[in-house]
């Protein structure tokens, strides 16, 4: 899926600010014990007992086994521009984030920043402050990301101290009275020494934002900003972070599971499904011509008072095991329009209009000819994180 | 204290009427008046919503219906009369603990929030299907309670050979089914839904809303559906209710209220949520945030967030209004507890659309009311590098 790496390049700007290429995690699966009949849980003995027999040669070889969390994603987020990746829950659109934050380190691809790949230098140290300077992440809960201990000045105080970022000669309280003007929490002295839990839950996300704007980054990773708050104040949130990207030039990845805010917010929408990029595109021709089955399903499956008929669903079930994906297309064993070459070969992703890609054989000109696909690669080499 | 009483005039006898209710929590000057003067009517085999964020009182509602509310929750005010059969209507409220034994379950069930996590951990789905049946049906034999659990399961479309199963090996939404399917063991009347859906990926959503619906053609069963998704509950509902700060705003059938809503608040709720299909906008949502119900503004509670406030708002708590739909005065429920829809001045153009009339041919109709803005718009403001 190389020909992916051009895809979250909007057209309209330049040079991609944060760009991840070919990003796979895979998470080791500890203590399970391959399943025979009744019910197996995670325990001393019964793993003791699955290693005897996997010394007799019985069952999987568990010690291999790993998740399949993200699986060769490559997107690029532009300056001033709101990419949006939508998926279900186990999508991996979560791990996303947090390999970009650098949170966790891959399994195995590149993060490159201007173009140029980061250095791996462990997550702390100077390298990591240098990186976090640089990209921010906003989590989804803003009832437990904020510490209840600490007032609000504290959690924006904090991060410009650690960075070193108050210049001589400016007071540390009108510093966080402008960061908290920016996220139009207003009149921002009245905010200064609440506590989270005098706060409403869209007044904490903005506090939450506030602080990781307060080092000046460049990117802003949102992991679902807006889900665990009341729908009449999520649009505000909405609007907040569109403002962001117009006004500062943010880039920002919006990671959300509702197809129709990142039709709302985002430039461009990038869908997972079970660890993978299946389509990708500029927002409105995603949800407009969605033109991967899964992109489909998605959006014949949320809510939309406009409908007149009930949805006709086609692709029911639910996301696979990724501890052992399906071969092939991940999206198989749901799809619709599945045929032999699915089950057996990953689909390369294909343009299917200026800008939106489809990693599907139905978009092949002949699936039949298609046996030797010259986009997919298997392997990752020269990972400037991983090597140590 | 109580606005006009208003009488269901769809077809039929209502089968659930909540008049007046009203919900304390605690006592004394920190109560908190969670549900308050609340008017509703359920009628057979319909889809009632009930839409609301998180603390307008919605689930307290639902506990209040069901008599199931704990301490520190007190129903001080109000009747829901159940019409049992034509011509029996047994108080809920005053009902005792063996009537409501009776009634609870094989007349009136209730999914619960977070169903996902309702169930018990350490006992097999059939065990639990099956204790239902142990309780409300004396007569059945194991093998007959074993039988009819099977049943239900294979209702929701789950195999029966996941009897033995305990909750940890079934997937979210297969969970959420056997919630489905245990509520409707008994086969009620009514069953009522707490947020059956939110913690659901959404085409798992739609499966069970599908499967739901399709089980109340089949059963007969009407529902109470909460949630704060009121774009779905357009899709699924009959009519809707609408909830803020534990009072009903507005009352309406589903395709009324999402083509001509009468409250602020409604309208507002519409607009928060983006659109599927058609140009892109720049929405505005509600500004400001849910009041504290410890601390409830005057007048109306909506007021300091309401882009229609005059001063009458500030002083004066609107009643639930009855409105005509398009001039005519019996046709459909409607209501509103808004000042703007008294009569006495103008109401803004957004909020007097013509209501779709059910007789007329749907298409025409809707494509009139679609090409219309749900909200006042801005014009896109986005910079285009």
């Amino acid at each position: 899926m190389t020909q992916l790496e051009a895809t979250a390049q909007p057209p309209e700007t330049g040079a991609p600010l944060l760009e991840a290429r070919g990003l796979t995690k895979h998470f080791p699966v500890h203590g399970t014990v391959p399943r025979i009949g009744g019910g197996a849980g995670p325990g001393g003995r019964r793993a003791l007992w699955g290693a005897r027999r996997l010394a007799r040669g019985g069952g999987d070889d568990t010690a291999s086994k790993v998740v399949h969390a993200v699986e060769d994603v490559s997107l690029a987020l532009a300056e001033a521009q709101v990419t949006a990746v939508v998926g279900e829950s186990g999508s991996g659109k979560s791990t996303l984030a947090r390999l970009l934050a650098r949170l966790l380190r891959p399994t195995s691809g590149t993060l490159l920043v201007d173009g140029r790949p980061v250095p791996h230098t462990g997550r702390g140290g100077r390298g990591g402050r240098a990186y976090a300077r640089l990209v921010q992440l906003v989590l989804q809960d803003p009832f437990s990301s904020l510490n209840p201990v600490h007032d609000v000045r504290y959690h924006l105080a904090r991060p410009l101290q650690v960075h070193g970022l108050l210049e001589p000669g400016t007071s540390l309280d009108d510093t966080i009275t402008g960061l908290l003007e920016r996220v139009a929490l207003t009149p921002a002295d009245q905010f200064l020494a609440k506590y989270p839990h005098e706060l409403s839950g869209g007044q904490r996300q903005r506090v939450a934002i506030a602080r990781a704007l307060a080092v000046q980054p460049r990117v802003l990773l949102a992991d679902e900003p807006v889900s665990m708050l009341d729908v009449s104040i999520r649009l505000g949130l909405l609007n907040l972070l569109g403002d962001l990207r117009d006004r500062e030039r943010l880039a920002i990845l919006y990671i959300t599971h509702d197809i129709a805010s990142a039709r709302y917010l985002a430039d461009t929408i990038v869908v997972m499904y079970a660890g993978q990029v299946v389509e990708s595109g500029p927002a409105e021709a995603v949800t407009d011509q969605p033109s991967h089955p899964y992109t489909q399903l998605l959006l014949s499956a949320a809510p939309d008072p406009d409908r007149a008929t009930p949805p006709d669903l086609s692709g029911r079930g639910s996301p696979p095991s990724l501890v052992t994906p399906p071969t092939g297309c991940r999206f198989h064993p749901r799809c619709p329009h599945a045929m032999a070459i699915c089950a057996e070969r990953l689909p390369p992703a294909y343009e299917v209009a200026a800008g939106q890609q489809s990693a599907c054989w139905l978009h092949a000109s002949d699936p039949g000819l298609a046996s030797d696909p010259p986009h997919v690669t298997d392997g990752q080499e020269g990972d400037a994180l991983t090597s140590p | 204290m109580s606005a006009p009483l208003l009488s269901g005039t769809r077809a039929g006898q209502p089968l659930l009427e909540v008049s007046g209710l009203c919900v304390d929590y605690g006592a004394g000057p920190g109560t908190v008046h969670a549900v308050v003067d609340v008017d509703l009517a359920l009628h057979r085999g319909e889809v009632l919503g009930l839409a609301g964020e998180s603390g307008s009182g919605k689930s307290t509602l639902a506990y209040a219906i069901t008599r199931l509310l704990r301490a520190p929750g007190m129903i001080t005010g109000g009747s829901v009369g159940y019409h049992q059969e034509p011509g029996r209507v047994v108080d809920l409220l005053a009902a005792d603990e063996g009537a409501l034994r009776v009634l609870r379950w094989s007349e009136i069930s209730v999914v619960m929030q977070s169903a996902m996590n309702a169930l018990n951990p350490v006992l097999s789905i059939g065990s639990q299907l099956t204790d239902v049946l142990h309780a409300h049906r004396p007569g059945m034999s194991k093998a007959e309670r074993r039988a009819r659990a099977g049943e239900l399961l294979a209702m929701v479309g789950i195999t029966a050979d996941r009897l033995n199963s305990h909750p940890h090996e079934l997937s979210g939404g297969m969970r959420q089914r056997v919630m489905i399917a245990m509520a409707l063991a008994l086969e009620p009347q009514v069953v009522i839904m707490d947020e059956p859906t939110t913690a659901l990926d959404v085409v798992t959503q739609r499966e069970i809303l599908e499967e739901l619906m399709e089980l109340r053609e089949r059963l007969g069963f009407a529902v109470i559906f909460i949630t704060h998704d009121l774009s779905l509950l357009i899709e699924i509902a009959d009519s809707i209710a609408v909830m803020y700060a534990g009072r009903l705003v507005e009352r309406a059938a589903a395709t009324a209220l999402f083509r001509a809503p009468r409250h602020p608040y409604t309208l507002g709720l519409l607009s928060s949520f983006p659109a599927l299909h058609g140009p892109r906008k720049q929405l505005t949502g509600i500004p400001g945030s849910p009041p504290d119900l410890r601390q409830l503004p005057a007048g109306c509670v909506f007021h300091p967030r309401c882009p229609y406030v005059m001063d009458r708002c500030l002083t004066e708590r609107p009643p639930l209004l009855r409105l005509a739909v398009n001039g005519d005065a019996g046709a459909g429920d409607r209501a509103a507890a808004c000042w703007l829809q008294e009569g006495s001045a103008a109401a803004p153009p957004e909020l007097a659309r013509p209501a779709p009339g059910a007789k007329q041919p749907a298409g025409p109709a809707t494509a009139a009311a679609a090409a219309e803005p749900i909200a006042p718009v801005a014009p896109a403001t986005r910079s285009q590098p």
